[in-house]
Formats: C-alpha cells, sequence, structure tokens
C-alpha cells in the first residue's frame, strides 16, 4: 500500500485515495469518535464495517453497481474498495433538465428495488451516497444498512430518500415520484405496500 | 423595538419581553411557570388550567420586571405551535386580549423555530448552525436551506425527554425524570447494551426504552442502567448531528430545549464540534428551556421583516411543522 490522500471526510469516516495491488482504490476507514465511549464506539465500527461489506457483496450479486472490494479490517474499520469515477448525483442532479433527471431518478429507483427484492436496505439513501459512470448509478455508503424483508424496513428506507430529496432539491421534489415510478416496476412484491406504508410513516413523523 | 412573547405549548407557561439592539437581542425579563402532574404524563386540560391561572399575573410580573409601561411594548407574540391544543389556546387567548386592550399587533410563531432563533439572537458569533433541539417532545436536528429552516432529521417515534421521563417515571421518580437520570449516571460503571436506533438522521427510542425497562425488572443496578440510556441515546443524538453538519457543510453547532440543559449531552457534542473544528454554541438554560423571550424574539424577527397578522387570524396550530415556515428575515 503507498502513500494516502484524503478524498473526503465525512461524519463518521475517512475516505482515502490509495493504491492496492496496481488498482486504484478508496479506502473507508471509520474514525473512533470521542465523544462516545469504547464499547459503544467498538460495537458500532466493527459492526458497521462487517455489515457493509456482506450489502455491497450482496448488492452486486443482484446487479446493482457497486463499488468492488479488494479488502477489509474488521479491527481498524477499513475497507478497501474500487475507485468510482464519476459524479455524485446531489451535485449534477439540480442542473439536469427534465428529461433527464426523470430517467435518473427512475433508474435510482429500479436499483433500490433490486436491492429490496432481495432484502437489502441501504440505511442511508441520498442523493450524496448515489454517483453517476457510465450511465449506471453506482450506490456507496452502506454503512447504516442492513438485511431485512420487513415492509417497514423498505417504507424507511426510501422515506430516508423522499426527506433526502426534499430538502437537497426541494425544487424538484417530483423527482421522488420518478423513483416509486422505477421502483414501482422493478420490484416484485407489491409496491403499494411499500408506497402505503411511507405514507403511513410520514404521518406517524411529529405533527403531520 | 419591544415585544411581549407568551409561550404555552406543553408544560410550562412563560412569558418573556426583550427588545432589538441592532440585529441581537436583549433579554429585558423572562418568567415561566411549570406545570407538574402529580401522577403519570402531562394531562392537556389540566396543564391549560395551570396556564390560565397564571398567565395574567405573568404577564404583569414580566413587564414589571423589564421595567416597561405596557403602552411602550410594540408586539405581542405567542406560541403558535406545535403543541397541545389547550394549552396553545390559552397562550393565545391571552396574547389576543392582550393584543385588543393595548391596540398593539399579534404574532403567532413556530416554537421550534424560535429555540433555534433565540440562540443566534443571543450569541454573538452564532449566524448559521445546524440546531440539535432536543426537549420533552421533540428531537430534530435542523438547519438553513433554501428559505426554510429544513428538518434534517428527526425522532420516529418519541422525544428523547420523553424517552428520559417514561423510563423515570416507570421507576418511581418525579417528573421531569432527566436531571435524576443524569446525576445516577454519574454514578454508572458498566455499560449494559441498548438498542442503537439510527435511519439515515432519523432517530428511534422507543426500543431502547422497552430494553432498559427490561434491565431494570431483571434487577440491573439503577445508576447503570441510567448511564447506558445516556450514553446510547446522547450519542445516536451527537451522530445524527454531526451528519447533518457534514451533509449541509456548516460548522456552527447549536443546542437548545430542556435536554441540552444535560451536561454530558453538551459535553458529547462539543468534543464532536471540536474534533471537526466547528463552533459549538449553547445559550444560558432559561433560553434553552420553553420560555417567552424566545417567542417574543421571534415575534419582531418576523415583524420586522414585514410579516403581519390580524387577531381574527391568530388561529393555532397543533401540528405547525418547522418546515412549514417561510424564513423570510434571512438572505
Amino acid at each position: 500500500m503507498t502513500e494516502k490522500t484524503i478524498l473526503y471526510r465525512g461524519a463518521e469516516a475517512e475516505i482515502c485515495l490509495s493504491d492496492y495491488m496496481g488498482f486504484k482504490v478508496v479506502q473507508k476507514k471509520r474514525v473512533r469518535k470521542a465523544y462516545r465511549i469504547k464499547d459503544i464506539d467498538d460495537r458500532l465500527i466493527s459492526f458497521r464495517t462487517k455489515e457493509e461489506v456482506k450489502l455491497i457483496t450482496g448488492a452486486r450479486l443482484q446487479g446493482v453497481s457497486v463499488p468492488i472490494i479488494y479488502d477489509v479490517d474488521l479491527e481498524y474499520g477499513t475497507i478497501t474498495m474500487e475507485y468510482i469515477e464519476g459524479k455524485r448525483v446531489k451535485d449534477i442532479l439540480n442542473e439536469l433538465s427534465e428529461g433527464e433527471r426523470a430517467c435518473i431518478c427512475e433508474k435510482i429507483g429500479e436499483n433500490i428495488a433490486k436491492l429490496h427484492n432481495n432484502d437489502i436496505i441501504h440505511g442511508d439513501l441520498t442523493t450524496s451516497n448515489m454517483m453517476l459512470f457510465d450511465d449506471c448509478i453506482y450506490f456507496i455508503d452502506f454503512g447504516l444498512g442492513e438485511k431485512n424483508g420487513e415492509v417497514e424496513s423498505k417504507g424507511v428506507d426510501l422515506h430516508v430518500l423522499m426527506e433526502a430529496i426534499e430538502s437537497t432539491h426541494s425544487r424538484h421534489a417530483n423527482c421522488f415520484d420518478y423513483v416509486l415510478g422505477g421502483y414501482k416496476k422493478e420490484l416484485k412484491e407489491d409496491a403499494n405496500l411499500v408506497v402505503k406504508k411511507i405514507e403511513e410513516i410520514v404521518k406517524r413523523g411529529r405533527y403531520r | 423595538m419591544i415585544c411581549l412573547g407568551i409561550e404555552g405549548t406543553a408544560h410550562t407557561i412563560g412569558v418573556g419581553v426583550i427588545e432589538d439592539i441592532g440585529k441581537k437581542c436583549r433579554v429585558l425579563s423572562n418568567i415561566i411557570k411549570i406545570y407538574r402532574p402529580k401522577q403519570g404524563g402531562i394531562h392537556p386540560r389540566e396543564a391549560a388550567n395551570h396556564h390560565a391561572s397564571y398567565v395574567a399575573d405573568l404577564i404583569k410580573e414580566s413587564a414589571e420586571k423589564a421595567h416597561v409601561d405596557f403602552p411602550d411594548i410594540d408586539i405581542i407574540s405567542f406560541s403558535k405551535g406545535p403543541g397541545l391544543g389547550p394549552c396553545l389556546r390559552t397562550a393565545a387567548t391571552a396574547a389576543r386580549a392582550l393584543s385588543l386592550s393595548l391596540d398593539k399587533p399579534i404574532m403567532g410563531v413556530n416554537h421550534c423555530v424560535a429555540h433555534l432563533e433565540i440562540g443566534r439572537g443571543i450569541l454573538d458569533e452564532c449566524k448559521d448552525p445546524v440546531l440539535l433541539y432536543t426537549s420533552g417532545a421533540n428531537t430534530q436536528v435542523t438547519a438553513f436551506a433554501e428559505g426554510k429552516y429544513r428538518v434534517f432529521g428527526e425522532t420516529l417515534d418519541i422525544g428523547i425527554g420523553n424517552c428520559l421521563d417514561k423510563f423515570g417515571r416507570n421507576v418511581g421518580m418525579e417528573f421531569p425524570c432527566g436531571p435524576q437520570i443524569e446525576e445516577l449516571a454519574r454514578k454508572g460503571r458498566n455499560y449494559l447494551g441498548l438498542p442503537y436506533s439510527i435511519k439515515g438522521m432519523d432517530l428511534a427510542f422507543s426500543g431502547l426504552l422497552t430494553a432498559a425497562g427490561q434491565y431494570y425488572k431483571r434487577g440491573e443496578r439503577l445508576e447503570d442502567i441510567c448511564y447506558s440510556i445516556q450514553e446510547t441515546t446522547f450519542a445516536a443524538l451527537t451522530e445524527v448531528t454531526e451528519r447533518a453538519m457534514a451533509h449541509t457543510e456548516k460548522n456552527e453547532v447549536l443546542l437548545g430545549g430542556g435536554v441540552a440543559s444535560n451536561k454530558r449531552l453538551r459535553d458529547m457534542v462539543q468534543i464532536m464540534a471540536k474534533e471537526r473544528d466547528a463552533h459549538f454554541f449553547v445559550p444560558s438554560k432559561d433560553l434553552c428551556i420553553d420560555n417567552g423571550a424566545m417567542i417574543a424574539w421571534l415575534g419582531l424577527l418576523m415583524y420586522n421583516s414585514g410579516i403581519r397578522m390580524k387577531v381574527e387570524d391568530s388561529f393555532i396550530d397543533q401540528r405547525f411543522r418547522t418546515d412549514m415556515v417561510d424564513v423570510s428575515w434571512r438572505d
């Protein structure tokens, strides 16, 4: 392994650019947090690292574009994975034409359905966690994900995205309808159950 | 300009008088009276009766304390929501009566936005913060984006204060239980694993509440349970706040709400802020908890930005969400 450059310092992890046996890779390292006690810190770091790797691998098996995993270190909470060239959906979505935006959002929905068909819950579906490269939507950061087949979890997963779109792309709030369009097409079970669940979750929130 | 604000969303009836000095807020008086149920949780009608019996005296007292004569007050402001209907109506009725009898304009304001604005109004360096607002009913992470205070994360079930109060009540503490839990937690040594529930930037506490109750039934030390509850819930709160800061690319964090009085929560958020070179702000306790001064300050900001409200339109709104307010007083 050679020199590292920090690409991004998120709330939870540092993303470094590095080199792994000749491949250009990113290393995601979960950082220790001084604000929480060691018990919680250890538990969160190793659990999330392990879960994330399982989910990324699972997503890949379903034909969803995700980075290839090269190496994992549970003790240090480090995942070494493929570097994705491309742009964050967050940064480009507002700039696109209505047609392009609809197309990308539908694709996002289709991919989420593929994940949900196999009970993979991403856990943090925001447009910052999706990259556009080569006409494919790459999903990154499964750090808050879980394997769960309940309609409730699928609803919560999409509800997170709905809120992210409302707050970050508030001028294009119809994006979420396009996402649902793609989702309904691809989901094997009855998508209306999930849509109903989202409505229920919205109402469950405070003051709705 | 001088504004008198009346707060009455839940347990607290409060009246505060403030004036603006440049773009900052000066609190002239700020007094509260808290309804404490003898047993169980808050009873809306009884809380409202409590508020009704004290509000007139509080108005007189706060004007006296502020050394302000009633004709010198320019605006009357009240908490329009969110909150319990009977409580909100009591505060609104007092505000309407005062507005009509003094012939001064009335302004209904959003309680959650008031918690954020008072921080910006009082603290010099606090300009564009992410607010972690933690109280009995409310737990939300909000920040200014595209003309509104957007809710980036919030509880999906109960507020953190409610979680602490319910646990406390089940083990025989009196309202408010937060300070007693904090005291016991200081003597806690063993961490007992509890559900840590984060969904994106949203949180949930009801599973943890159940699990903590089971530890109690099983006979674990109360000190250890309290310690574990605090460490787990506050770590989750700090984590979502940090996520919101990273997401919005803001480098200020502000605390508000009753639970912000908890020293451990303050410490955790402060350490988080320090680790990411961000500024940490927390108003004095009397301005963190529900109070009239923050309602007065937001009423004044709104009035100065050209917003007007007629008495006949001064409805309350029990489900008045933070992100329903057009923030016309900020650039």
